[in-house]
């Protein structure tokens, strides 16, 4: 594929720029420091729990690096990384914990 | 951490930011690889990873047009796509909305996945901290990802360089999400929130554009609201 046409490449590159800022700075930049109604910010106390782990769950179930086939070694590398995360309260002790089971695994699996 | 207390809230947050290089790293640069094989310029590669500054969006973007899709499609989809970050923005308005203008435009242009959840994490957990020193934490983490980011872009465009599949990182970005995901369960209602988003995300991924995500999160999130308001109701009572 060599034929995209420079103009169409710009014009995609501006508008997303234009649209992905639009997007961030909506609520930071427009409600600022205006309070916001208790209804909408007890909401917005869950979008980080919510959110995250939506967004990681299909990665886990169906892997990319199996072609998305559920696989033992990756579910359980998952689960080591949130389990000691959970427990020790550390982002790094739940990373290393995550990444040996996968490395441990993928290792005994060969 | 106890020995982070003379640290500055920059270098915490730039701490915090660092796992994520192991991410930044091989998806820049692949993002490099497959925009110069789509056809961009080196220039054109930079300036996509620079002015979007979002890995999905990008992704997808260069994805519909490599197939031929319409542009206008490309666009949409990729901002479909990266419609959650305007809930990042809402979600972290009430932590850093009090802040100049200006500092909010730069928040805004680098609100990702990475500095929005370390942010939530910290601010959850040290709730005095002042918006200047949330700002600080914020930009810190950011500070180790941004130009990884653009490097990785560039390596990508000019050298072609990628990290071999048999490596494994490309499971790098669930596990440090995940790993993260294990302290900001603080309540019962966080862990109820986080596991209906987890439902309701496998079940929509068939979903077009990335939308299943935001159905999921939406749902999450009124069920943790739900569940805070039965438990400080059955507080109230007892």
């Amino acid at each position: 594929m060599k034929n995209l046409d420079p103009t169409t490449i710009w014009i995609v590159i501006a508008s997303l720029a234009v649209g992905s800022f639009a997007l961030r700075f909506v609520f930071i930049g427009f409600v600022g420091g205006r309070t916001m109604p208790d209804w909408l910010l007890r909401h917005l106390r869950y979008t980080a729990a919510a959110i995250i782990p939506a967004m990681v769950a299909p990665l886990v179930v169906w892997p990319s690096a199996t072609d998305g086939k559920p696989d033992l070694a990756h579910m359980s590398a998952a689960f080591m990384a949130l389990e000691v995360g959970y427990i020790t309260k550390n982002v790094i002790f739940g990373i290393v914990a995550g990444a040996a089971t996968l490395y441990g695994l993928l290792y005994l699996a060969n | 951490m106890a020995i982070t207390t003379t640290k500055s809230y920059y270098w915490r947050g730039f701490l915090d930011g660092s796992p994520f290089l192991l991410m930044a790293l091989p998806f820049g640069m692949l993002f490099g690889v497959l925009a110069t094989e789509a056809g961009l310029s080196v220039v054109q590669t930079m300036s996509f990873s620079a002015a979007v500054f979002a890995g999905a969006a990008q992704f997808t973007a260069l994805h519909l047009l490599n197939d031929n899709a319409p542009t206008i499609v490309a666009i949409l989809s990729a901002l479909a796509v990266n419609l959650r970050v305007a809930m990042y923005s809402a979600s972290l308005t009430p932590y850093l909305g009090a802040a100049p203008l200006w500092q909010r435009v730069f928040a805004a242009y680098f609100t990702i996945d990475q500095s929005y959840a370390c942010s939530m994490m910290q601010f959850e957990k040290e709730p005095r901290m002042s918006v200047s020193e949330r700002l600080r934490y914020f930009f810190g983490v950011v500070s180790p990802l941004t130009p990884a980011w653009l490097v990785a872009t560039y390596l990508g465009a000019v050298v072609g360089t990628r990290i071999p599949e048999s490596w494994g990182l490309d499971f790098a970005l669930p596990i440090t999400f995940l790993a993260m995901i294990g302290p900001m369960l603080r309540t019962p209602a966080h862990v109820v929130a986080a596991l209906v988003a987890i439902v309701v995300a496998l079940l929509t991924t068939t979903v077009p554009f990335n939308l299943g995500l935001l159905i999921a999160g939406c749902a999450g999130m009124m069920a943790g609201a739900r569940c805070e308001l039965i438990l400080d109701r059955r507080r109230a009572a007892a």
